[in-house]
Formats: structure tokens, sequence, C-alpha cells
């Protein structure tokens, strides 16, 4: 079947399988980013947005997707660049594997609430796993990002 | 692995009831648990068109579209006036965010998971189900029903004035409840992950420490990975009684 | 001691190309018309392959080979990446007959797509004759069913193995007669102590490309800690020469020891030997928890021996532990339940017994993950000495205070080691301090069935395997006067590239940002033994101060030339160049590259290997308050605080991460992640749907301090951090846990049903 979307930014037509995952869409379409970490929705890597909302790119059909926006990191490098530089100041991306899916619901939740406490933060968070950073080194670069631009402390 | 031959965003609800009505045909709702499944598909039915993705409030009711996300039950405003809180505390530990705007209402409901918040919360409520052929008829009865291949269109929670209260126990955060139970001013008493689907136990006055006895005493509970038969038996109480307390204030 | 480039928190190299999410993974980076490769799967824990049925399978459109028993090369081989001789028994095959546990291997699809070659699984009819299997340790050793029977099992060590008695490896190390000093003592603790087989559950799973190179060569890109260790592994089990294979890693998407066997990459190997082509196998999460290689069930039976004032005179234990079907990092891991926790004690221990029996079990076999024994023993042993502390009535750190091993001691438990540099006494009075032990260590009554309480543990690792590990560096002088380090260790995400390019900085006197790394391809790479047991930033960091020091002397030599100047002793290396000392004249380093590369027969570049005989233990202190649930058994982490000496930490924020994802692991593994396995031996946590890893609401705050010791024989004084720090969580907890409930729970995990039913 056929489907038409807007990938980061541009218009995107294909052919697709109907039980294509947007997971595999994505990355056919060159969108490495996005990465499968498990098969039961648990682990949060696959997060893409769609319509600006985050979703697990491994339980949603590319089918789905058709005639809606869908954006990977690819398409916001800008947005993260803001502030990823705060997690690596802390050495929090360690192996790397669960950032893309930990950025792109981080941008999620400062559009929707930029400035959040640290339980907000943790709660909007949750559904990321990373077994390497132990979470604290990732709390505290955003919380460093927010401070920077001028948040409130939130607690 | 799922397999999928056909997808079909229906384009009336006429149209997703007829391709329902083969075995092989599925409607996909959230899919989360769907894919986790080794179905093969013939055609999955998408009712992502028909608009029923909202949530209605009126002076007397609640109108959730099937489609609505488990997200929009923990952000709608009304919704958690309406329930003190504890339609956000029922799925707000559910996996994550990302996980909760593709989950479904009608998913979750319609599959009447063991494990399900959403089907204990609601359970709770003056609530019902519209069906797209068999019509709207109590929560509690669709909650005992055998699956069909009716399609569970809205979810009504009427307005009755009362308070309300969630209780659930995880061992680890965003995992599956142990148990959960959810109590309301209506003298519904709610238990679910029992680990068998939620049922109902009506209750009548105050005296917490009676109800949480006879919950104790009544609902049947199972093992299973997450919890023998007698911690969840111990649980109904303990969570019962938490459950109260939220109702009247300790 | 002031640095410029060590001792500070700079950005890993590989940092923001991580975060922003690019292309630098196995699965980023290669073809994409690789065949697919998948593996049918045994269903049974024991049982012989009788016959498989091809014909239907093969027929499935876009499937390119299937492999069977019949077709791989019968050498027995081992996949733990060790070095060689290897204590881990041969006893593999590619694909065996005989299957050993549920998800061992029985056949290798290639096919065109996933889709064809799970199809072309379904369609392999495979018939079994089932064996009975053994399924409990405990009965494991000298059972009438034996897991290995096969005659050409063997070991490349002796360890005290015997595949006729299931048994992997035995053995016993004492100092002093421990019975007589027991019968002496006021008081006897004898309990058993249980861990399960948790799961590294690193974010990327298993996953493997191969391919031929332009040589005819198989070449192969994989997730791995040891790519040294892996072209060994795939030149036996291929039974091709190692100047056929070249292993190389690109970013590693976590390993924590599970990468440290070559679990996956034999099978992709021989399919891309047999068929010519590309071959791709990308393990799932499920298949990664049923055949992964994650930690060795223990059961240790301490029996601990002291007086009445609480001196700590003696320490028996006796460990099992199960290794599964297969006997990787069985032989070692073991040990370190007891060399690194026993000695923690050295203070005031007269006497000591370690023995222990490996066994084989129908279970997935285990492997390496993260204090590899140390986490069981030290669970076990700092249990036992808290539990002293509770029936004597002392506090647990004042205990601990008069028995722990103090810096200049020789520790007969640790091969006769001296603990050169020791903090531990420092790291436990600051802990108590910023933890607030004091006030904290009482049990308080929060209302509405909620209790607050605090448990403390004490941990020790090592650093390297001494007498065996090697690591090495490369370093190149380029035109512009910057580096290039190249090596053979594996950054899996710890930081390791860069941290020994801050070493680089340190020794040649330039910025960081001058340092360019590269790692690892056996092709390019100098030897190094892989990144594990604690090695990377003290082995491999003294090679790279070993190679530092020989490319000052080499660039000196070019210099001395353009400088005509005979006597090296007069020149002075500095940032940009070398200064003759009497003439001031100045060769800088753009030059002296430039004259490398031209009539000159000195290299400007150096490599360096180092390897030790002594393993000096980091050590550290972790103190937990928690907040429990009596009603329900749900306990909540509020704090943890670590004080950890590990040496000079080379950078302190990543040191500081690692100590924090360490406690994390440690704190899923005290109270969520559990194994199950059903009747036929299939563990049920075989997801992240049921195997509970912590998210980010289920560990409290953390704290983390660094009370450093220096080590003269590491690299500007350093020793490991990456192990340690997921060793004190569980003791801990489990001591918090008691005094909020006052039972001891000795079986991780510790669940709130365990807690409610107080058992």
């Amino acid at each position: 079947m056929e489907i038409k979307l807007i990938l980061n930014g541009k218009a995107v037509t294909d052919h697709i399988e109907a039980d294509t995952l947007l997971l595999d869409f994505v990355r056919a379409h060159g969108c490495y980013s996005v990465k499968r970490g498990c098969e039961t929705s648990n682990c949060g890597l696959c997060t893409v947005l769609m319509d600006g909302k985050p979703v697990l790119s491994c339980s949603t059909l590319a089918a789905r997707a058709d005639g809606h926006e869908i954006t990977t990191l690819e398409g916001l490098q800008e947005e993260a660049a803001d502030f990823v530089g705060f997690i690596a100041d802390q050495g929090a991306e360690q192996c790397g594997f669960c950032n893309p899916g930990f950025v792109m619901n981080t941008i999620a939740l400062l559009r929707e609430n930029p400035d959040p406490t640290d339980d907000e933060i943790r709660q909007f968070l949750a559904g990321n796993l990373c077994r390497c950073s132990g979470y604290e080194g990732q709390l505290r670069g955003i919380r460093n990002y927010l401070d920077q631009r001028g948040g409130r402390h939130g607690i | 692995m799922m397999t999928i031959k056909n997808y079909v965003r229906a384009q009336s609800l006429e149209e997703a009831y007829t391709l329902n009505q083969s075995r092989r045909n599925k409607i996909i709702g959230g899919m989360v648990w769907m894919k986790m499944t080794s179905l093969n598909i013939n055609t999955a039915i998408d009712l992502c068109d028909l608009g029923l993705d909202t949530i209605e409030e009126t002076d007397t009711a609640f109108s959730i579209g099937c489609m609505a996300t488990l997200r929009q039950l923990e952000t709608h405003e009304g919704l958690n006036a309406y329930t003190c809180g504890a339609m956000k505390k029922a799925v707000q530990d559910i996996v994550g965010v990302q996980f909760r705007n593709c989950a479904t209402v009608g998913g979750s409901v319609y599959g009447r998971f063991g494990f399900s918040d959403v089907l204990t919360v609601l359970l709770a409520m003056d609530c019902s189900v519209e069906l797209y052929k068999g019509g709207i008829i109590p929560l509690e009865k669709f909650a005992a029903m055998m699956k069909d291949n009716d399609i569970l269109v809205r979810i009504h929670i009427q307005k009755t004035p009362a308070r309300f209260s969630y209780e659930a126990m995880r061992a680890q955060r965003t995992d599956f409840p142990v148990l959960t139970v959810a109590a309301s001013t209506l003298g519904k008493l709610a238990v679910g992950a029992r680990p068998m689907r939620a049922m109902v136990m009506p209750f009548s006055g105050d005296d917490i420490d009676t109800i949480a006895e006879q919950a104790a005493n009544t609902i049947p509970t199972a093992k299973n990975l997450r919890g023998s038969k007698e911690y969840r038996t111990h649980l109904v109480k303990v969570l019962t009684k938490r459950a109260l307390e939220g109702l009247y204030g300790n | 001691m002031a640095y410029r480039s060590v001792n500070q928190s700079v950005r890993k190299k590989d940092a923001m190309q991580l975060l922003l999410g690019k292309p630098v993974y196995v699965e980023d980076i290669v073809p994409k018309d690789a065949l697919v490769v998948k593996l049918l799967r045994s269903p049974h824990a024991n049982a012989i392959v009788q016959d498989i049925k091809l014909d239907t399978a093969l027929k499935v459109a876009g499937v390119e080979a299937i492999y069977t028993w019949q077709d791989v090369p019968q050498t027995r081989f081992a996949i733990a990446g060790q070095t060689y001789p290897e204590p881990s028994p041969y006893d593999r095959l590619i694909l065996d007959r005989h299957v050993r546990f549920v998800g061992d291997p029985v056949a290798i699809i290639a096919a065109e797509n996933e889709k064809a070659a799970l199809a072309a699984m379904k369609r392999i009819k495979v018939t079994y004759e089932v064996l009975p299997a053994v399924l409990d340790p405990r009965t494991a050793m000298d059972s009438e069913i034996l897991v290995h029977p096969e005659e050409d099992w063997y070991p490349p060590c002796e360890v005290g193995g015997d595949n006729k008695r299931n048994l992997v490896a035995s053995g016993v190390e004492a100092d002093g007669d421990v019975e007589k000093i027991l019968a002496d003592c006021d008081i006897v603790l004898d309990h058993v102590y249980h861990t399960k087989a948790c799961d590294q559950a690193m974010m990327e799973t298993f996953r493997t490309y191969t391919q031929t190179d332009r040589y005819g060569r198989l070449h192969v890109i994989s997730s791995t800690q040891i790519v040294f260790h892996c072209r060994r592994i795939l030149s036996r089990a291929l039974g091709i020469p190692k100047s056929k294979i070249r292993v190389e890693k690109p970013r590693i998407g976590g390993g924590f020891g599970a990468k440290q066997t070559a679990v996956c990459e034999v099978y992709p190997a021989f399919v891309t030997i047999k068929t010519g082509k590309p071959a791709l196998l990308i393990y799932s999460r499920e298949e990664s928890k049923l055949a992964g290689s994650p930690r060795h069930e223990m059961q240790m039976h301490v029996r601990l021996g002291a007086m009445n004032d609480g001196t700590i005179r003696a320490i028996d234990l006796h460990t099992l532990s199960n290794s599964g079907a297969y006997g990787e990092h069985g032989p070692t891991t073991v040990g370190l339940s007891g060399h690194k926790s026993i000695p923690l004690y050295t203070g005031r221990l007269e006497a000591f017994r370690f023995s222990y029996d490996v066994v084989y079990t129908n279970l997935q076999p285990a492997g390496a993950y993260r204090g590899y024994g140390a986490t069981q023993g030290i669970f076990a042993v700092e249990s036992a000495v808290n539990e002293l502390s509770e029936k004597l009535g002392f506090d647990p750190t004042v205990i601990r205070d008069k028995n722990m091993v103090r810096e200049g001691m020789v520790m007969p438990a640790y091969y006769g080691e001296t603990a050169s540099a020791c903090a531990l006494d420092r790291c436990m009075s600051r802990c108590r301090r910023i933890f607030d032990w004091d006030a904290r260590y009482p049990v308080r009554d929060m209302g509405n069935g909620k209790v607050r309480a605090a448990g403390v543990a004490m941990a020790m690792q090592g650093s390297s395997i001494s007498f065996v590990d090697v690591g090495s560096a490369t370093v190149k002088l380029s035109e512009d006067g910057t580096y290039n380090l190249i090596l053979g260790a594996a950054d899996m995400g710890t930081g390791c590239d860069t941290i020994l390019a801050q070493m680089v900085a340190e020794c040649m006197d330039c910025d960081v940002d001058d340092v360019a790394v590269f790692s690892a391809d056996t092709d390019v790479s100098p030897y190094d033994s892989g990144s594990y047991a604690s090695s990377t930033t003290y082995l491999t960091g003294k090679a790279v101060e070993k190679a530092c020091s020989q490319l000052k002397k080499q660039i000196l030599t070019i210099a001395a030339e353009m400088l005509e100047c005979d006597n090296t002793g007069l020149l002075l290396f500095e940032p940009k160049g070398i200064r003759h000392m009497w003439t001031g004249r100045v060769a800088t380093l753009e030059q002296i590259a430039y004259k490398a590369q031209c009539f000159n027969t000195h290299p400007a570049e150096a490599t360096a290997s180092h390897t030790s005989e002594v393993s000096p233990p980091p050590f550290m202190v972790g103190m937990v308050e928690i907040e429990l649930d009596k009603e329900t058994g749900k306990v909540d982490i509020l704090d943890f605080t670590a004080v950890v000496d590990c040496g000079t930490p080379i950078n302190p924020a990543l040191a500081r991460i690692q100590t924090e994802g360490g406690i994390v692991q440690g704190i899923g593994m005290a109270l969520t992640e559990d194994i199950h396995y059903d009747c036929k031996g299939r563990p049920m946590e075989s997801s992240f749907m049921q195997y509970k890893i912590p998210t980010r609401l289920d560990m409290g705050k953390l704290r983390v301090e660094f009370e450093s010791s220096y080590e003269t024989s590491g690299p500007f004084g350093a020793k490991s951090i990456g192990e340690i720090v997921i060793n004190p969580p569980a003791p801990a907890i489990a001591h918090a846990i008691y005094r909020a409930t006052g039972v001891w729970h000795r079986d991780l995990p510790i669940t709130p049903e365990k807690i409610v039913m107080g058992k």
C-alpha cells in the first residue's frame, strides 16, 4: 500500500506492507537515531513525535502515520543541540543507545511544560529506560539546562 | 511476530463492523498489546478516521471515544476534577507517556485485560459502554461478557455526584500492578489485577475495616508471576482500606 | 597533585554524536542487503535432535540456507572472552545435536529478509528425543543426568572440573585453621544466601554483522568488548586461521560484561563463510534474555566467627555457582565471590576458608556481569556482618571500623597482596558524615504503616586480572602536532576512549581535543585483552603512559637531528615543540612530524603494552535509606549515598556516572530483577515487560563522592571504578529492610511479597 506523510518536514511517499512498523519505516528512510530496544513497548528507545506527540514507533503501524507528521531526532538537531550539551557535561549519555528516545521525549516534555519540576521530569520520562547512567546525571543535565535558561528551581 | 496482510481505515462504523465479522480481521486500537501477539491478521481495521479520539464533557456526562488515548484520560481536566484525580492516578504509572499516547481507552476496555488499571477505575463509576450493535450496556456487564465481534464505540460516564479514589500496588513503578482497587461513594468497590479481570463489590456504609475484611473474604484472587493468591488477598484488604480512607478522608 | 587533563571532567569524545542520534552502532552502519540470520532454538532443556526436516522451510521464497548440526565443524570451543588458555571449558559446538537448555540453537536460518527467515523457521520440523534435565543447581553435582556427557569435553586449564560429575570447576583455599578459630569464637553465624541469574539488560542487544572483505577474509563487525578474544574464538570455532579474520567494534550500546562473551558472533560468521555473503544477526530482547550470558546464580554458605566485642576472627565461605548449560566464565566468576569479599575483613581476621563448586545445569548459560561474582559474595559476607552487628548490638559502621582492611595490610584472602592504596576507612567516615548515619540509622515510624530505616555495606573489586591481562596503546604524532591514540580496549559507553585520551593529553602536554581516538579493530589496534575485569583505566591507562613516554623519546630523537644536538638530555619537551636548552632553538611538533615523513627512520609513533602483578582493589561504602510500607511490603529507596576510593578519578564526572549507574543496577538486583523458571527450565522473565529493571522513579536520590587513595602502580594513581559500584546496594538494602521489619532476607530479590509474608 502507498502512504504519504511528512517525515522531518519533508513529504515522503512510499509503498509499504500493511504490517510495516513506523520504527522500521523511519529507519528505512535514513532515520537511524530511532532504536529498537525491546518487543514489548517497554523501553522508549523508539520514541518519535507524531503530530508533535511522543509515541512508540515500535507499536505504531507506518500505515497509521499516513497523512501525519512524523519527527525523529534527525529533524530536531538544532532544538536538541540546545540542551544535550548539558547531558554531555554530566557524561550521562554513556552508551548512547537510549539517548535519541530520551532526547525526543525530553523535547516533548519541554514543549508541553517548559519549566518542569524534578518530579515532573522523572514522571514524564519514566518510560525511557536507561541501563547505564542511573538516571541521576540525566536529571542533573536537564536541570542545569533549565537553570541556565532561567527556570525556577523545581523540586 | 504479528503479521497483517491488509490495512483499512474504516470510513464508517458500518464498514468497520462488517470487516470485523471475519475472525481473521481485527480492530487494532492502539496496537500496543496486539503487536506482541503472533496473530496472523488478514485485515487490520483502523478506526482512526472516525473522530472517536475525543473526550466530550457535558453538564451530566463524559463521552469518551474509543480511540482516545490513556494519556488523554490522564490529562483531561474535567475528568480528573470529577474523579478527584482518580483517573490520573490510575493511568499515570502505565509504562510511560509514549505508551499512553498509543494505548487507547477502547483497546484497554475491550480487551478486558486482567491487569487493566483503566477497567478498574471505570468500574467504580457510573459507567457504560456503547457498542455499535449492542447499544449501551453497563460497563460491569460488559466486563463480564465474552469478547465478540461488536465494536466498542464510546465509554459513557454519568456525572453522578460522587467521590472516587484509586490505589494500586506495583513492585516497580511502571510495571503491571499486583493489585488495583478503585472505590467510590456510589457504593462501588472495583478490584482488578486479581490477576483476573476487575470485578465490582457493592458496599454500603463507611465502616472501613468491615468492608475491607469483606472484600478480602469475597473477592477471588489467584497467583501469577507478580504475586501469590495469599499476598493478593492481603493486598485486597490493605488497598481497599486505603481506597476507602481516601474516600472518607481517613 | 595538580593535573591539566586528568582528574578533569571533560566531555566524552563521542558524547554529541551519541546524544544527537548519529548512526554509529552495528545496525546503523552495515549494508541493508545483508542476509538476515535467525536461530531456531530448542524448546527443551535437554534433548537430542533426532531428525530435522528442512525441505518445506527451504522452499520459502527468500531463504538462502539453513544449517544444522550436521553442517558445522566438530571442534569444541568456549565463547568466554578470556586470555588463552581460557579457564572456561571447551564445551560448545556452533550447533550441537545435543541441546542443553531452552534456547540452545538447533538451526541457523539465513534469508533475504526477516519475514522469510521467520516463515522458514516455522516450517522446520525437528524431532527431539527429550531427556530428563538438571534444573536445580543444588542437586546437579553427581546427578545421574549429565549435561555434558561427551568425550571431547576439554578444559584448557585445570580448574577442578569434571564433566562426568556436572562439575565445571571446584576448589578450596584457606589460610589459618578456620575450624579451630570458629570453635574458639564467642559467636558463629551460619547462614545461606542466594542470588539469581540477573540480566545485564544493556539497551543494545547482542548483534553481529559479517562479510567477506576485499582480501577474501572474514570481516566481523560486532557489538563486543573483546575484539581479539573474539577473533581467536571464531578461528577455533570455524576452523580458519586468524589471519583470515578481522574483528572490529563500532560504538556499543552497553555491555556490562554481557559482551565479554562471544554470544552470537559464530552464527553469522558461519553463514558468511558458507555463502560468501554478508550476514547480520540481531538478537531480539527475548533472545538476549533466553540465550544471553547473565550473572551466575550463586548460593553462598557463610560461617562467620566473632567475639562479643565485635572482633571478626574467621570467615568460612562455600559458594555453589550455577553455570548453566555451558561453562563460560564459570571457573573464574566463582573465585571473586570469595576473593573480593573476605579480604574486606583482613583487619582482625585470623583464618579463612573459601571453597567452591561450579555446576552445570540445563539452564541458560551464565557469563560475565559487572561485579563478576564479587557482587554475589559481597551480598553474602556483608549481610553476614550486618547480621553480626545487629545480633551483638553494635552499630554496623563501628564493627566495620574495627575489622576493615586498611592501607598497608597484607590480605591473605586476596592472593597475599598488600592493600597499597586503601581509603576504605576514610570512605566509611565520610559516608557516615554526609549520609548523617547517626541520625538515620535508628528506625523511624512515619505513621500510616510506613517505616524509615537505613543500611550499610562495603565493597571491593580488583583492577585487572593480575599476571594475565595485557593492555596496549599506540600513540602517533600527526603533521599538525596533534595525536592519534589507537586502542584495542572497548569503550562500551563507559568513556574509556576519552579517559585514555586525557592521559595522552596529560603526558604530551596537549589539549584532550588534540587527541583523536580509535578503537578497536584486530587489524589495526595493538593487542589488548579487552574491556573487562575493571582493567581498562588501570592497565591500558598505564600502557598509554608508557607509549607516550616512548613517543616523547622518538620525538626527541627526530628533533635532535633537526636541532643538531647529539644529547637529547639537552632538549626540553614543550607544548608546541622541542627547545634546545642552550641554543634556544625550537623544532615545532609540526616540523618534527613532517620531518618524520621525509628521509627519516625514526617512527613518530610508539606502541606499549602493560601488565600487572597486582590487581589493586578499589573500595567503596554505600549507605541507603528506605521507606518501607509494612502493609504492602513496598520499599522506596529514598537516598543512596556512596563514597568510593577508585584511586585518582581520571574523569570525575564519568566516575560519578559509573557509580550512579552501578548503584541503580544494584538496586534492581536487590528489589525487582527476578528470574523464575517454568517447569521446562525456561526463564519466564524474558522481556522488559517481565524483567523489571529500575526506572527513574525507582531509585530515589543518589549521592556520590570520592575519597581517593593513590595507587602507585596505576596511571596517575588510578585504580578501577566500573564494577565495584554494583556491589553495595543489595546488602545495604537487605540490611535496611531488616531494620524496618526485623526479618533478614537472604534470597534476592527482596520483593514486597516476601517482606509482607515474612519469608
